[in-house]
């Protein structure tokens, strides 16, 4: 196995370098930048001999799924943030500062409050009643077949939704910032992230989300500091120059245009909410701890990196409408805007405070962000075709660990190769609604299941699995017949359904449909279910009877 | 676990203290956050131009403080939840399995 990593090293970074060279003779209009390419391949270069250490540590399920459980609270709050920072939230969110001000922080503000939520009502309960995937929560005492298809399913769609938002974005990206072709871009990343997640499982994802959230927080610290520094340390300086030069003025310091509705705002809320707790690849980091205790550092170092990084966001998108917006180099001459588009503001402005290696540094950080998340959510979408599909529902749990183990490295190039696919195939669509369903279905589906899981004793397998599965059916039909699908992509005049995003309708219709299929629901099955209740809630309280708590 | 541990475990006075604190803080949390945060999106939703108040004459306008200090909010909820978690109700569980090992000799 390790033959094949080595080989693979060397196979990806020759072809890496020869296509990085050719391009510097053909299109010569975009520089090459050297110190990019060289500080990507340290990083690449230190993430494969991590996954090279973490593959000869890997020998159990155990170890592949969770790393043994041996992580500590606090590199597991830094896992986390290396796992939600995406290059979406950086770039993403940095644009939209440096195009709308103020509307920026209002989007960081809902990506940041589902933590709290999570930490008090289901991280601690997470740990104290499962293993791998959140499906063994959701199933611990209601029928493990359909619980578990339906949780699987809930997963590998958030998961293929967010990989191809991930692939497309990573490939222009790329081909902005290397000049490497796209499809090329895109093959490179699936490489990589097969690579770490099949031979290093989730110790070698870790420890690249690790790197990563370090290398991006620090990068993202000197570049707010360099434009504090510009204006004298004074917020009020910097919102004056940037009011001065940004052409809607004066209004990109109040709410613009973005939530223009009640229903939209509360429903845009209640999607990153709610959505943030039913991540597949989030849940599965409460995993790796090894308690409850743990369990609850994680996320408070994870919501407190997570928020510095987002108002260090919202510095930089301000700093680039002084700094990037006036600087004709950074523009493109013919359009006025960034080149590279508006998601570029912060790439832009590393260059414009820290000259080429610092742009190099930020670019290589771009790249190892996606390559961290991208990770991360293949090992979630692995797990849950290895673990629960296979395992839990084709096998009854009947089934070797060596054996399950083998299914998720094969799951793992499967869904590698599903995504450079897809990545491929989606460049030229508008997959701008692919995060936000991802996250509407994370809300409608996942989120309801797993929380009245945990708390409500008349829950039933018949009400989990049918409220599930309507919540599941109301998010996709909503976006499809919302204002972006509808209108935007297949063309209509008007969209059928008026809202852009569907949380408020599709997770009120999960709830319902689960509580109404439940109590509704007097099967002996039903019965049983509601009296296994109890011994699930002692164990969720104290932890007693989860992995090696009981070992008097 | 079987259900006469369940049982015992359930009667014991300091597991009934863990629940009721524990559910107790936890819910208080949860619900001031969502109060803090809804508060905040439905000021966007009905009076936005609350938020693009300047501050003293200035450009600074009320919004931003307000944004940063929700960010800054939701991390001191989570420092307080951990500690208070980290300190009694992880007493209590040991306390709780302790007295499950006592009787079990």
């Amino acid at each position: 196995m390790n033959r094949f990593l080595i080989l693979f090293l060397s196979l990806t970074s020759f072809s890496t370098f020869a296509f990085a060279a050719g391009d510097m003779d053909m299109m010569g209009n975009r520089d090459i930048n050297i110190a990019a390419i060289v500080m990507f391949f340290i990083f690449v270069g230190a993430t494969l001999g991590i996954t090279y250490w973490a593959a000869r540590q890997t020998k159990t399920a155990s170890d592949f799924y969770t790393a043994g459980g041996g992580i500590t609270g606090f590199q597991n709050g830094l896992a986390i943030a290396g796992d939600y920072m995406s290059a979406a939230s950086f770039l993403g969110i940095s644009g939209l500062v440096y195009m709308k001000g103020y509307d920026g922080l209002i989007y960081s503000i809902g990506f940041l409050v589902g933590w709290p939520i999570i930490l008090f009502l289901i991280s601690e309960q997470l740990r104290n009643l499962g293993r791998y995937t959140f499906a063994d929560v959701a199933s611990y005492r209601l029928s493990q077949r359909p619980i578990r298809t339906l949780a699987a399913l809930g997963s590998i769609t958030v998961v293929i939704l967010y990989l191809i938002a991930q692939m497309v974005g990573s490939g222009k990206l790329i081909q902005v910032l290397f000049g490497l072709p796209y499809e090329f871009a895109v093959i490179l990343v699936g490489i990589l992230m097969i690579a770490y997640v099949a031979f290093g499982g989730m110790l070698a994802t870790t420890w690249v989300q690790v790197i990563k959230a370090v290398l991006l927080i620090s990068g993202a610290t000197f570049m707010s500091l360099a434009v504090l520094a510009y204006f004298d340390f004074s917020f009020e300086e910097l919102f004056k120059g940037a009011t001065e030069v940004h052409a809607h003025g004066i209004e990109i310091m109040s709410p613009g245009g973005l939530v223009s509705d009640p229903v939209s705002a509360i429903s845009l809320g209640i999607a990153l909410m709610f959505g943030t707790a039913g991540l597949p690849h989030i849940l599965m980091r409460f995993f790796t701890v090894a308690d409850a205790k743990e369990a609850r550092k994680s996320v408070f170092v994870a919501t407190g990196f997570i928020g510095y990084f987002y108002i260090l966001t919202f510095i930089i998108g301000f700093g680039a409408i002084v700094l990037v917006s006036q600087s004709p180099e950074y523009l493109d001459p013919i359009k006025g805007t960034l080149f590279g588009g508006n998601n570029m503001a912060a790439i832009h402005l590393s260059h414009a405070v820290g000259g080429d290696l610092f742009l190099g540094f930020i670019s290589a950080v771009a790249f190892a962000t996606i390559l961290a998340v991208v990770s991360g959510l293949t090992l979630a979408g692995a797990s849950a075709v290895s673990h629960d599909l296979y395992a839990n529902v084709l096998f009854k749990g009947d089934v070797d660990e060596q054996k399950e183990m083998r299914v998720s490295k094969y799951a793992t190039i499967g869904i590698g190769i599903t995504a450079i696919v897809l990545g491929i195939a989606f460049e030229k669509q508008n997959i701008a609604f692919m995060v936000g369903l991802a996250f509407a279905i994370a809300a409608s589906a996942n989120f309801p299941i797993l929380f009245l899981s945990i708390y409500w004793r008349k829950l039933t397998t018949r009400g989990a699995v049918i409220g599930g599965s309507l919540g599941l059916a109301t998010a996709v039909l909503l976006v499809i017949l919302g204002p972006i699908v509808w209108v935007q992509i297949l063309g209509n005049e008007n969209p059928i359904f008026p809202y852009k995003y569907p949380a408020l309708f599709s997770v009120t219709t999960a709830f319902v449909g689960i509580w109404l299929f439940s109590i509704t629901d007097n099967s002996a099955q039903a019965k049983k279910e509601r009296e296994l209740f109890e011994i699930q809630d002692v164990r969720c309280q104290t932890g007693i009877g989860a992995d090696g708590l009981m070992s008097h | 676990m079987d259900i006469s541990t369940v049982h015992k475990i359930k009667a014991n006075p300091k597991y009934q203290k863990l629940v009721s604190s524990r559910s107790s803080l936890a819910w208080k949390l949860a619900i001031l956050m969502l109060l803090v945060y809804y508060s905040f999106i439905m000021i966007i939703a009905f009076n936005p131009s609350l938020l693009g108040t300047p501050i003293s004459n200035g450009i600074t306008t009320l919004g931003i403080p307000v944004g940063i200090f929700i960010i800054i909010f939701a991390f001191i909820l989570t420092g307080i939840y951990t500690n208070k978690a980290n300190k009694e109700f992880d007493t209590l569980v040991t306390e709780i399995k302790e007295d499950l090992r006592r009787d079990d000799d």
